[in-house]
């Protein structure tokens, strides 16, 4: 059943399939919507969950932490100054190797405060262990939604994943979104059963202090299962895709790449305006194609690669930087390309930091200067003269 | 007396490959002699009985209790984070909740006074005000032990600590302990005790009497740290005991905001008795006007007494 929804309902109505046990989450803006549409769903007797409102983000992440090792399904949603409030509690998660899953409104990172989108948020806790994954719009925000605990209940896998959905642009826009029957997503994602969580049937000590002798095999173990899940993510939107007929997840996404010799590059909800530059560019007889980067992490090297090796030229379009080294989705990119024969061009440029807005004419400009030189961190609709450099 | 040692050896001799008390915090863990922390968590867990799922902050009781591959804990421990063991507590009793197993265990958050007063007042705030079915236990050793005797909130008034030493124009810490049993009182839940590990059952009554009510029950532990004191260890008990003697631990009850019960101070002792013991008061002992600083310690014990109608 396809209904007009805002992207805010259409993930609350997916995480409402899942039949998480226990929520927690603070409101932050533009995550509110979210949290509002569940917790009415809840009043309403709609949804069995216990909902826990909380002091904190960093409260609402200990709490899922607490109730996913007790065996529950757990849920939250978040973004920007929230996210880092968690910082040190996702990084716990994930070490304890618990398969909670939250939502990021991404927002940009405070100060100047500012409450619209970018991905410095979710970027900055790349390394934390979370699987990332990115959409493009309210229907696959709402599909990797159940596509993420699937992923992450899996017992090879067992670990956290995030789903990116940038803020306002998706979560208060309005879409056509299909959404998914509950007798089919009980069958997509049956109930979590845990083999080990905290029960006085079979007690066990979680959270244990490792010393030198034992810190790196924990280590060890967590990357491996991250690097697995890289297999999983297929699987599970194959396997989505057959169910529901929507290939909606996956590591990335190639859009009229043949014969292709520059590709664009990009996560979230700028990929759409690189879609439409890109039928717009084909039509004029350019031949540009599009990646879409779903899974930032496990970062998809090998179908990155596989995706972009014919190609002259690659350009990214990315919404958050690594202060002091530059793009961040630019420069794991270079690194797939690190001992190739071939190594394309690589161009970089940032767009709508803190919400500025990226017309379809901003990209086309940007592409025709990375035709004529390798540019890097180049900020787009950079307003010089605000600045004091020369207009 | 010498008889008497004798007969004691020969028992446990014979008996050795058994363990003197089933306990559910196991022997074998790596806390120093004479810690008042262990022994209290020993006598919350064995109050507690079987039943028990518990949550733990990061510090002194989980660093010598839980390192790989062994563990104390014969419960469901979970030890994640500094700040947050009422949350994480919280999201045990939601879950057992929504899974329909709230009948299986009770619920014990526990925090030693940094986690508890300073860094962790937050979530514990938060798990108090949502009414949640746990019992907190905070272990008062007045300072963080775990990292070499900083101070904390719980430090009390003129205690020398590594991050608030005596020195040349200090008597240590400037401001008395933070007021916590009332602090978690205001938040009008149904229990809150202080105990000491110098009345053992005393202690276990509470706790016993804790987890038969509804709702959040906060039950403050004072645990003398030999190490962070500095005091004899084979004397943890008898410093326990002097401090309740002397006022400056009031041990009392309150139910639904109201003081139900007090343990008499019998006969008062004079603060002295308690600082001279400690090398953390040292100083107020030997350096010029001290005198006069062990009189305001003096008025804070006999403001206690006063308070909590301890005689």
């Amino acid at each position: 059943m396809k209904k007009v929804l805002e992207g805010s309902r259409a993930v609350a109505e997916a995480v409402k399939v899942c039949r998480p046990n226990v929520i927690s989450a603070y409101p932050i803006t533009p995550q509110t919507h979210i949290v509002e549409n569940l917790s009415q769903m809840v009043a309403d007797g709609d949804l069995k969950s216990e909902f826990i409102n909380v002091e904190s983000e960093f409260a609402a992440a200990s709490v899922i932490l607490g109730a996913s090792v007790t065996g529950a399904r757990t849920y939250s949603t978040t973004t920007s100054q929230g996210l880092l409030l968690m910082l040190e509690v996702l990084f716990n998660i994930a070490g304890l190797r618990l398969p909670v899953s939250i939502t990021c409104a991404n927002r940009s990172v405070s100060a100047p405060i500012n409450i619209w989108n970018d991905h410095q948020d979710a970027m900055t806790i790349r390394d934390s262990g979370w699987i990332q994954l990115y959409a493009e719009d309210c229907q696959e925000a709402a599909d990797m939604q159940i596509q993420a605990y699937k992923i992450g209940e899996n017992p090879e896998i067992s670990l956290p994943v995030m789903v990116n959905m940038d803020g306002f642009i998706l979560t208060h826009a309005f879409e056509p979104v299909e959404l998914i029957d509950p007798q089919m997503a009980d069958k997509f994602l049956p109930t979590y059963k845990p083999n080990r969580y905290l029960t006085t049937k079979d007690p066990m000590t979680f959270g244990i202090l490792a010393e030198p002798a034992y810190y790196m095999e924990t280590r060890y173990r967590l990357v491996q299962a991250v690097d697995a899940a890289k297999l999983v993510i297929e699987e599970v939107a194959n396997e989505f895709n057959q169910m529901f007929g929507r290939y909606s997840g996956g590591l990335v996404d190639k859009y009229r790449l043949e014969g292709a010799k520059t590709a664009l590059v990009g996560m979230g909800s700028v990929v759409g305006t690189m879609r439409e530059v890109v039928d717009e560019l084909r039509d004029k007889g350019q031949n540009v194609g599009l990646l879409k980067v779903r899974a930032f992490r496990p970062f998809p090297k090998e179908a990155i690669f596989d995706a972009l090796k014919d190609v002259d030229t690659i350009i990214v379009f990315e919404k958050a930087l690594s202060l002091g080294w530059g793009g961040i989705l630019l420069n794991e990119i270079k690194t797939v390309f690190y001992g190739k024969r071939k190594l394309p061009r690589l161009c970089g440029f940032l767009v709508g930091l803190g919400g500025r807005d990226i017309p379809n004419q901003s990209i086309i400009d940007a592409v025709k200067k990375a035709e004529s030189e390798t540019v890097e961190d180049q900020f787009v609709d950079l307003r010089t003269g605000l600045i004091g450099i020369g207009e | 007396m010498e008889k008497e040692e004798s007969t004691m050896d020969k028992k446990v001799a014979t008996k050795k490959k058994e363990p003197i008390v089933e306990s559910q915090v196991a022997p074998g863990h790596r806390a120093c002699a004479g810690c008042g922390e262990l022994l209290a968590a020993r006598l919350v867990m064995d109050a507690a009985g079987k039943n028990v799922i518990a949550t733990c902050a990061t510090g002194c009781l989980e660093v010598v209790s839980s390192a790989y591959p062994q563990s104390a804990w014969k419960m469901p421990w979970i030890h994640s984070l500094f700040e947050n063991p009422a949350a994480v507590a919280s999201g045990i009793e939601a879950a057992l909740r929504a899974l329909g197993r709230e009948k299986e265990a009770f619920v014990i958050a526990q925090g030693g006074d940094g986690s508890t007063a300073d860094i962790g007042i937050g979530c514990l705030s938060g798990m108090l005000e949502r009414g949640h079915n746990i019992l907190y236990v905070c272990y008062d050793n007045e300072a963080y032990m775990n990292t070499g005797v900083q101070r904390s909130g719980l430090t009390p008034f003129e205690a020398s600590t590594s991050t608030a030493p005596s020195g040349e124009i200090s008597w240590g810490k400037t401001t008395d302990k933070k007021p916590m049993p009332e602090i978690v009182a205001a938040h009008g839940i149904p229990y809150v005790a202080t105990a000491s590990v110098g009345y053992y059952a005393d202690l276990q009554k509470k706790v016993k009497k804790a987890l038969s009510i509804q709702g959040p029950k906060y039950i403050q532990i004072h645990c003398p740290c030999p190490l962070g004191w500095i005091h004899d260890p084979a004397l943890t008990i008898k410093v326990a005991q002097i401090a309740v003697q002397t006022g400056l631990i009031p041990i009392f009850e309150m139910e639904n905001g109201k003081i139900t019960s007090v343990r008499k101070i019998i006969k008062k002792r004079p603060v002295e008795d308690y600082l001279k013991l400690q090398g953390r008061f040292r100083h107020l002992l030997k350096k010029t006007g001290g005198e006069d600083e062990i009189k305001r310690i003096q008025t804070i014990a006999d403001h206690n007494i006063e308070k909590y109608h301890l005689m």
